[in-house]
């Protein structure tokens, strides 16, 4: 039994076959690279997880304690509970707010309050809230952000806000982590950085993680294993060492005759 | 059958002018995105314009109507200029707060100077009724039909065909890549606010003839049913506006024949109110869903 | 825990001083009637504002119907009062008007809701002019004459009350989880969605509790002004409540006080200008907007905790 599985699943848009019959498996703790060219439908595909945008046809079942769990027309903000949190392409911070807010937003779902609770001030309220904040400060000691609490998001460098979104995405203690071109834009140095946090992040949370990524060292060096995405379709699917030898792989990236 | 058409000549000539005004609206929000309150208030100026003119200068209505439009083009590019030029980087509801004390301004400034009272509007033209079949129609009604159509065709001619209209949809479409290709984006906008005042001018003559009283706060409800009438067709876009006018000057006319007069403004926001729920950008609108 | 308490202490401390300070001036006679008007005014118009300011500033969803539910808390509150003309039935009447409040919010705002920015705005004024039309036509209500005779119970004191009860209801609403649940769907609906936040949920309660102290402030008016007719809960209503929010700062409740503030005495000195005052007040408007378009305070929160840590952080400077 996978952790999530991916069967048959196609979304069409209009006439256009963004995503096609594509069948995939995440196991428990281990680290998954979606590759592909541009337009290739990965994007489309991590929005087909993470309930953005609903399949036309196929299943995505996530296992729970409580048995298999379908994911298919199911609210983003559900998805997200149930255990499958993300990052995006295009950064979404909260970029008003401070990045400890940032993260304290992410916890919100799974430590509700009374309204009455925090209306009345009761002492429960500040107790919580105090937990809280450690646990946030705590998460954001391991990316090196705890001086950076009361900064506001959009005034963080580029780096830094791509890391928070790893941040906030972890702070909804997720199973599976979905990682959206996190290198983009970055230098060689922050990249190496990136590749070891999301390393420590597999082993520390013990938490599977799937990223779509460019940038093919990065990619080759952390995935245990691979998924090619091309056309909407997956043509390959192994480890670094055989995508690297597979034929079709090659060609899609390379182009030519058949 | 006879009067389901008596109340379909009835409205669609109290359409065409929400039409007039939902195209200012249109132009205007199409490309800065300003819900420009104080549009209602300028079709007010117009009609003082028509008054006075044909009082003093005794102007004919041709002459009425077209300097009007030359008066309240002039205008709304100077409101432009003043109030909401300096807020074009500026958060959008600053502009929007802005735009609703231009028209405060409006509506007081001409009630300090010209007093609030109600003014009747010289009749320039004598009301013949022409009846066909059992169908009642005023040479009034039949005008502001065909100038409204004739406006709006010239409009549309406008903004598809020449170089102005192309800046216009350009900068509508994205202000910074219409810039880059050598684009005046503040003539553009002028151009705009000229057009759609123009428009609004025109109206405003038509009206006070139509109902024969004009005064500083005659602008208020129209302007506001413009604007639904804007929303409702799809904002932004030109034949919304048109067909947007036409549904809402029907409808506040069926809701008057049925005799629920009292309740024709709450028809008008419950069926603007359905149609959002069903088409969240209007009648003719695209919703574009934002890229994840 | 003690920080906290000093901190909600010191607030407390200063409604009362500021409380104790109006009644001396007015028992001094340093306020006279129409100060104490003008007050009363500022205080509904507190109420109003910081209501639309949750709705607007913090869950970022552009209203145009606020006195639309200003009416039904007025109108409410009047029909009990005029039967139970007791403290009692003002407190009866109140709550009967946000529940009722509340409940039209909610049924309106769970459709709506979905639409987006000026959309959104259209679609509430829609609704306030609806229920504005219902009000006119409905024979409860005495049509278009409205309501008369109602008892003066929302005295001074009263106003005064509701306004830091309600107050504190949004404050603390917005600085709890719950209130960042509500900024996150302002900051960026997609990704509070997919963080787990049920973006619907909280929009919907933002709206139903700024509908719901709307309410509570047109209950005030009515028991003030002692009469109401459907012309007093139009669209421009709306804007002048949108106004104070907006000239203050969006998502500043410091801010909704003061812009309240500003306005009122600004009224206040106007009175003398004759029909020239609403051309003095746009051109106000106009230009405040032009040269402070972020609004009078921006952002910007009065906290007596920032200002207790900037005293006890001089303090050390100095025993350095």
């Amino acid at each position: 039994m996978s952790l999530l599985d991916v069967k048959e699943v196609t979304k069409t848009f209009g006439g256009l076959t963004a995503v096609s019959d594509v069948t995939m498996h995440l196991e428990e703790n281990e680290l998954v690279a979606l590759i592909g060219p541009n337009g290739a439908g990965k994007t489309t595909l991590f929005n087909l997880l993470t309930g953005v945008i609903t399949p036309t046809e196929g299943v995505i079942a996530l296992q729970t304690d409580n048995g298999l769990q379908t994911l298919n027309k199911v609210k983003p903000y559900k998805v997200a509970q149930a255990g499958l949190a993300r990052t995006f392409q295009n950064i979404r911070l909260f970029k008003e707010l401070t990045v400890l807010d940032n993260v304290l937003i992410a916890m919100t779902a799974k430590n509700k309050e009374g309204f009455l609770e925090s209306i009345f001030r009761l002492p429960s309220f500040y107790r919580k809230e105090e937990a809280l904040k450690q646990q946030a400060v705590d998460l954001l000691k391991i990316f090196g952000m705890e001086d950076q609490l009361d900064v506001l998001a959009s005034n963080l460098p580029y780096g830094a806000q791509r890391r928070l979104e790893i941040v906030r995405a972890l702070a909804t203690k997720p199973k599976i982590l979905f990682l959206d071109e996190p290198a983009a834009g970055m230098n060689p140095e922050e990249t190496a950085d990136l590749t070891r946090l999301i390393r420590q992040i597999q082993n520390d949370f013990h938490i599977t993680v799937l990223l779509i990524e460019h940038d093919m060292s990065l990619v080759m060096d952390i995935a245990q294993r691979i998924y090619v995405l091309e056309y909407g379709k997956l043509i390959a699917e192994g480890t670094p060492a055989e995508i690297q030898q597979n034929k079709r792989v090659i060609q899609a990236y390379l182009g030519g005759d058949d | 059958m006879d009067t389901i058409l008596q109340q379909l000549v009835n409205g669609l000539s109290l359409g065409s002018i929400y039409a007039l005004l939902a195209l200012g609206y249109t132009m205007v929000y199409g490309i800065i995105k300003l819900i420009n309150f104080a549009h209602g208030d300028i079709y007010m100026v117009g009609a003082f314009w028509g008054y006075y003119v044909i009082n003093q200068l005794h102007f004919n209505f041709w002459l009425a109507l077209i300097s009007a439009m030359i008066f309240c083009g002039l205008f709304g590019v100077l409101v432009e200029w003043l109030a909401y030029r300096p807020l074009r980087n500026s958060p959008r509801i600053a502009a929007l707060i802005t735009a609703i004390g231009v028209s405060f301004l409006l509506e007081n400034g001409m009630a300090y100077l010209f007093t609030s009272n109600v003014r009747s509007f010289p009749q320039v033209m004598h009301v013949v009724r022409y009846h066909l079949g059992g169908v009642s129609i005023s040479n009034i009604q039949l005008l502001i039909l065909v100038v409204s159509i004739v406006l709006m065709v010239l409009l549309q001619l406008i903004v598809r065909k020449t170089k102005m209209g192309k800046a216009m949809r350009a900068v509508s479409v994205d202000p910074e890549a219409a810039q880059l290709i050598g684009i005046n984006i503040d003539h553009t906008i002028s151009f705009t606010f000229a057009l759609g005042s123009a428009l609004a001018g025109a109206a405003g003559v038509m009206i006070g003839l139509y109902y024969n009283s004009i005064d500083p706060l005659m602008g208020m409800t129209p302007g506001i049913k413009a604007f639904v009438a804007a929303v409702l067709g799809g904002i932004g876009l030109i034949p919304g506006a048109a067909i947007g006018g036409f549904v809402i000057g029907l409808l506040e006319t069926i809701m008057q024949a049925l005799g629920f007069s009292a309740f024709k403004d709450a028809a008008v926001y419950a069926v603007l109110i359905i149609i959002l729920l069903i088409k969240p950008a209007g009648i003719l609108g695209k919703k574009i869903k934002e890229k994840v | 825990m003690k920080k906290n308490l000093k901190y909600n202490l010191t607030w407390l401390v200063l409604m009362v001083v500021g409380f104790v300070l109006i009644n001396v001036l007015e028992f001094g006679g340093i306020i006279d009637a129409l100060g104490e008007q003008t007050l009363v005014t500022i205080g509904i118009n507190i109420i109003l504002a910081t209501g639309l300011n949750l709705i607007i500033g913090f869950s970022g969803q552009f209203s145009l119907g606020h006195a639309g539910f200003m009416a039904i808390g007025a109108y409410v509150c009047a029909l009990i009062t005029t039967s139970i003309a007791t403290p009692m039935g003002m407190v009866i009447g109140m709550i009967a008007g946000a529940a009722v409040s509340a409940l039209v919010a909610l049924i309106v705002g769970i459709p709506t809701l979905r639409l987006d920015g000026d959309y959104l705005a259209i679609a509430t004024m829609g609704v306030a002019e609806i229920i504005r039309i219902i009000l006119n036509n409905l024979k409860i209500t005495n049509g278009p004459a409205g309501l008369y005779n109602i008892p003066l119970l929302a005295t001074w004191p009263v106003v005064y009350i509701m306004v830091c009860l309600t107050t504190l209801l949004i404050v603390n609403l917005i600085h709890s989880r719950d209130g960042r649940a509500i900024m996150s769907v302002r900051e960026n609906e997609i990704a509070s969605e997919s963080m787990g936040v049920n973006t619907t949920k909280w929009k919907v309660i933002a709206f139903v509790v700024g509908a719901a102290t709307a309410a509570i402030g047109g209950a005030l008016h009515a028991n003030y002004i002692q009469t109401i007719a459907p012309t007093d809960f139009g669209i421009m209503n709306s804007i002048n409540i949108l106004i104070i929010v907006v000239l203050g700062g969006i998502g500043s409740i410091t801010g909704t006080f003061v812009a309240a503030a500003v306005l009122g005495v600004l009224d206040l000195v106007l009175q003398n200008f004759g029909t020239l005052r609403m051309v003095i007040y746009s051109l106000a408007l106009i230009l405040l907007m032009v040269f402070k378009p972020s609004g009078l305070l921006g952002t910007r929160e009065l906290s007596i905790r920032k200002i207790f840590n900037k005293f006890g952080h001089s303090k050390q400077k100095g025993d350095a």
